[in-house]
């Protein structure tokens, strides 16, 4: 075990702290050229997040981020870019819900069937991606953005009523029929607040099991090993190619995992309205996490906060898009900031180096001249 | 440094991810803390400034808050979001003392059967669906398929080639609900004309409804083959399929509003033939209308052709000169009205 770095941890919160002030900065220099007040928007999300029911959805929110930015942190661990989590979780969400809907088994095990057959449509469709990467050097950018697609029609297919869907009664909406109660999730009601989502608290632990795997298990190892240097990890044995379809794997059934606790908490069915666009959210995550369990947790909690709490700048004549915009600033604030917090990391470094040698040096002439 | 350019990538696909999943800014007004009366739309995905559905419920807000002096409320939806969220934004909207609530769209179905009971004294209304009633809810349902069958009846009257075109912007439900009526309306008058049948995107990609450009190639496409009449039912999208008909100097027929009368359509109106209005202003106006004088309406409220909810509009002067499409149009419409012609509301 190696000691515990402060200059490390220092470093490792410098940068998203910094983009992070560097985001706030940019939405008030926007709101300025609009004309606006810079800082009333903040107070008016603050405020509003003191509301019961705002929290809840908050934590709901995240939960559902948390998952699909592990989804794409195991990818990013491994040196992969999984664009295709948005794909993999609608995909999952929605044979998770046609088969939970067509069948009636007791309590946990209902459950557990939904969730194991999420978690499998999510790693076969991530895996498609991971086969023609290890067999024709496809690269997954590509093809799972190309996955997203196919399955968004792939989905628009089978929800036809010609096929799996149904069109309720006087409903314009599609849906996969709904899923008998025992194969709800039980929530945790909060009162007036409304209910959060037993799969949240799953969610968190999952983030617990990451930790575990990555940094505490062979496998993991490998995984981080093949991430930094394939050829280094080949050398040391490590099959490269077993571990990217491996990788792909995994990140596709926790991306299928993403779904559920809107599944399993509170639709209890696929319908035209599913929420969407939650694994290209879940991307920004875990670069501005760092792909630390930790990290993801706080950005998740903070993008499901600017979601959420900005619903209310509506009402008081701002556009809530202003939570748009200082997301996306906050991407591009992270990338710089990281890099800039490495090199300064880097020289750093380098300068430390630099004075031992010299000290040493000097020492040496010392010996040398007495 | 191939980490750096990894990241980078990263960086700039998700940043422009998110960028393009961003609907554009509308403002909006505000809140409601006072004590007059007040009513509230929770728009569809599109928001208002989508020239088609959710700007019609707008247009009948604005006309309540003229007219009966009320205080409207209006609240867009997020990119994706869930039913949890639409279910806050209407118990907030309820819980601020606004009545009616009405929520434009399907998608706020699951939220009203939720949010509904918990406001007995507030009236819900929920926009083309029927699946969830109640005695506070009031479900406001049209009958697009009758106008539609209005509109195919124009297009074969019209029709040289013997060849129309369908535009769909998104294949749901109620978008072929227009291809239903439309298809039957051309058999019914010309069985010799062909339908070519388009939908530009499957849900939950709503793109279909948003960008021109795809209902441009979309009705190029079906130029190309020999058609000569366009029909789109592709809201904002389907004002390129109306340019791309207009500068071939062909028919295009419009949707949901008076195309012909629309600003931004205003090159190509002398090749708007006519277009199949669905009056969802009116509905939400007559709704907010019922709560203010104390008979709040609840249940089904059907608009069909008999009550000139839906119907065919006649503003070109090109159209009005075509007496004997009219007539056949006017004919159509009274055997529908009469229930002589039984209408489908699926392909």
């Amino acid at each position: 075990m190696k000691k515990f770095d402060k200059d490390r941890l220092i470093l490792g919160l410098a940068g998203p702290a910094l983009a992070l002030v560097v985001a706030i900065a940019l939405t008030s220099v926007v709101l300025l050229a609009s004309g606006r007040d810079p800082i009333e928007p903040y107070t008016l999300m603050i405020e509003n997040a003191a509301y019961a029911d705002i929290q809840v959805l908050i934590l709901n929110q995240a939960g559902t981020y948390y998952l699909a930015a592990l989804a794409v942190a195991v990818g990013f661990r491994m040196n992969l870019f999984n664009i295709g989590v948005d794909g993999q979780y609608r995909l999952a969400a929605m044979m998770a819900a046609l088969v939970g809907a067509s069948v009636d088994l007791p309590g946990p095990l209902h459950i557990a069937l939904i969730v194991i057959v999420a978690m499998l449509t999510g790693a076969f469709w991530a895996g498609i991606a991971g086969i023609l990467r290890t067999i024709r050097g496809v690269s997954e950018v590509v093809s799972t953005i190309m996955l997203n697609a196919i399955a968004t029609s792939l989905i628009a297919w089978l929800i036809l009523p010609d096929n799996f869907g149904v069109q309720p009664e006087g409903s314009n909406d599609l849906t996969t029929g709904e899923i008998a109660e025992s194969g709800w999730f039980p929530s945790v009601s909060m009162g007036d607040g409304g209910e959060i989502y037993g799969f949240t608290f799953v969610a968190f632990a999952l983030g617990i099991v990451y930790w575990f795997v990555l940094n505490r298990t062979r496998f993991g190892f490998d995984l981080r090993a093949t991430g930094a240097s394939q050829t280094a990890a080949a050398a040391s044995g490590v099959d490269a190619k077993k571990m990217i379809l491996t990788a792909m794997l995994i990140s596709g059934g926790v991306a299928g995992l993403a779904g559920m606790p809107t599944l399993l908490g509170d639709t209890h069915t696929y319908s035209l309205s599913f929420p969407t666009g939650i694994g290209f959210t879940g991307i920004t995550i875990a670069l501005l996490g760092r792909n630390n369990p930790v990290g993801i947790l706080f950005s998740a909690l903070l993008i499901a906060f600017l979601d959420k709490a900005s619903a209310v700048l509506d009402q008081y004549g701002y556009e809530k898009e202003i939570a748009t915009i200082m997301q996306g600033l906050i991407v591009i604030a992270v990338v710089v900031s990281y890099e800039l917090v490495r090199r300064y990391g880097l020289r750093r470094q380098q300068q430390k180096v630099g004075e031992e040698l010299a000290a040493a040096a000097r020492k040496n002439r010392e010996e040398v001249a007495a | 440094m191939r980490r750096v350019t990894r990241i980078a990538t990263v960086a700039i696909a998700s940043t422009a991810l998110a960028f393009s999943a961003t609907a554009c800014g509308k403002t909006s007004d505000s809140g409601s803390d006072s004590k007059e009366a007040s009513a509230a739309i929770a728009y569809d995905i599109g928001g208002r400034g989508d020239q088609s559905f959710n700007d019609a419920a707008y247009a009948g807000l604005e006309k309540a808050e003229k007219d009966l002096d009320i205080k409207g409320n209006d609240q867009e939806p997020s990119e994706g979001e869930s039913d949890a969220d639409k279910v806050q934004r209407l118990t907030e909207l309820a819980r601020s003392g606004n009545n009616p609530v009405i929520g434009v769209g399907f998608a706020y179905a699951p939220a009203i059967k939720k949010v509904a009971p918990k406001f007995p004294k507030t009236t819900f209304g929920i926009i083309d669906d029927t699946s969830v009633t109640g005695k506070n809810i009031a479900n406001l349902v049209f009958n697009e398929e009758q106008g539609s069958y209005l509109a195919g009846v124009a297009a074969a009257k019209a029709t040289k080639t013997n060849k129309v075109g369908f535009i769909g912007g998104v294949e749901v439900p109620l978008i072929k609900k227009f291809e239903a009526g439309f298809a039957q309306g051309v058999k019914d008058t010309n069985p010799q004309v062909q339908v070519l049948k388009q939908y530009l995107t499957q849900p939950p990609n709503f793109d279909g409804f948003a960008k021109p450009d795809l209902g441009k190639a979309a009705a190029e496409g079906q130029l190309d083959k020999g058609a000569d009449v366009v029909y789109h039912a592709a809201g904002l999208a389907g004002s390129g399929a109306i340019e791309a008909a207009a500068s071939q100097g062909k028919w295009a027929v419009g949707v949901d509003s008076d195309q012909y009368k629309q600003p931004g359509l205003a090159k190509y109106k002398d090749k708007i033939l006519t277009s199949v209005t669905k009056d969802v202003s009116d509905s939400v106006y007559n709704l907010i209308k019922s709560v203010k004088d104390g008979k709040p309406q609840s249940g089904e409220v059907r608009y069909g052709l008999a009550e000139d909810g839906v119907g065919l509009s006649d503003s070109n002067p090109a159209y009005q000169k075509m007496t004997d499409l009219i007539a056949a149009v006017d004919k159509a419409k009274a055997d529908v009205v009469a229930g002589k012609i039984k209408v489908r509301t699926a392909p």
